[in-house]
């Protein structure tokens, strides 16, 4: 069975032939206050059952494979989450615009 | 249905990627292979209903055992892989 | 809806906040105050329960049955946190943690995933290709008649390795113990050196 045949999504990394050959950054590198904020906020989403882990997980791999790819960890997290807030209803798309001209 | 451990079970070949947006737990590179079960972890809420916020039954969630050279061509004979799979991945085998 | 998300991130994350704030879901304190309780988990509390596993055979016992009440049993909170399973390496066997779906991690004894374990690299690399890959990037030779297992970190679970304490520690007490174990032998990418 040929690997680059199967229809995998583009988050499911194991084995991928195109990563196999590139080299593992293992340089520690400090998370910044963004980092550590977009952290804080899924997890007092988490507390407060307005997200689900698995929601997240979903809302990141439903960020186009180009997006992934380039975009910091808690770049597709950050994303994910506004993605799930404005589908749940949590804030609207209108309160979301208003919230993005005055920040 | 309840594996004991020591089972010989095959993930399910199957892709629901290709159906319609999904949350999967279950790795590509494991679908269609044959591992054994080495224990039951529990049961979990199905996160391929939690992703979506449905409601979500619990399953039975088991550690599965690989050989390498099963899997991938990369092998060292004796190696292995442990993964966590949801019952309703496994097929007896 | 897809063009507010491709908004560029710090002006998302600021957005989000003030909403969130206004709606009282997350307070800027609250933010402050679940940051600091974040920064408190380090691969230091790890080695706490490895060094502890090295001097207590009870201890090492309670952990590789059930990681979260060995963690508490040293006060490290552990409520609303994942399972956590301890991978003991031998002389016949040694693990190695990856999660090639995303980033799962054992935070609550270790802390934030460091930023290799996050990255595709790793990812692909560990579960195909583990002894190069080690051997390549942390020089960690996994002697041949060793067994490898790759655990891949896929649901409930989260995973730590307990390493084999080295050679050249007998008769160290549990903080000289803790102070030689890393980040990185508790997932298996390195092995501790006296």
């Amino acid at each position: 069975m040929d690997n680059d045949e199967l229809p995998r999504a583009h988050h499911d990394l194991g084995g991928v032939p195109k990563f196999l050959c590139e080299p593992v950054d293992v340089e520690p590198h400090a998370l910044t206050d963004f980092d550590k904020e977009v952290d804080a906020i899924r997890q007092i989403l988490g507390a407060k059952r307005v997200m689900s882990v698995d929601e997240l997980r979903r809302g990141i791999e439903s960020i186009p494979e180009a997006d992934y790819h380039r975009l910091s960890y808690y770049r597709r997290w950050i994303r994910s989450i506004t993605d799930n807030l404005l589908r749940k209803g949590v804030i609207t798309e209108a309160e979301l615009r208003a919230a993005l001209g005055g920040a | 249905m309840m594996l004991a451990p020591g089972s010989a079970v095959r993930v399910r070949f199957d892709w629901p990627e290709t159906r319609g947006p999904v949350h999967i737990r279950t790795p590509w590179y494991l679908r269609g292979h044959t591992g054994t079960v080495v224990r039951h972890l529990g049961d979990f809420p199905n996160p391929e209903d939690l992703a979506f916020a449905r409601p979500a039954e619990k399953r039975a969630l088991y550690h599965v055992l690989f050989a390498q050279g099963s899997v991938w061509p990369e092998d060292h004979p004796g190696d292995e892989l442990l993964v966590e799979l949801y019952e309703h991945w496994l097929e007896p085998a | 809806m897809s063009d507010l998300l491709e908004t560029e991130s710090e002006r998302l994350l600021a957005a989000v906040r003030s909403l969130l704030a206004q709606k009282g879901i997350a307070s800027p304190s609250e933010i402050s105050e679940r940051i600091a309780i974040t920064d408190r988990a380090s691969p230091g509390q790890g080695a706490r329960m490895v060094a502890k596993a090295w001097t207590d055979p009870a201890y090492r016992a309670l952990m590789l049955e059930d990681g979260a009440k060995a963690a508490e049993a040293i006060g490290i909170p552990m409520r609303g946190m994942p399972p956590l399973g301890v991978l003991e390496n031998t002389a016949e066997l040694h693990n190695l943690v990856v999660c090639t779906l995303c980033s799962c991690y054992p935070r609550a004894v270790l802390g934030y995933p460091p930023f290799w374990y996050k990255s595709a690299a790793y990812r692909a690399r560990a579960v195909r290709d583990p002894r190069k890959m080690l051997e390549e990037e942390w020089q960690t030779v996994i002697p041949p008649q060793v067994k490898l297992r790759v655990v891949d970190s896929t649901a409930d679970y989260r995973w730590m390795v307990l390493p084999r304490r080295p050679a050249g520690t007998e008769g160290w007490d549990e903080d000289r113990l803790a102070a030689i174990v890393r980040e990185g032998d508790m997932i298996g990418v390195t092995l501790p050196q006296a």
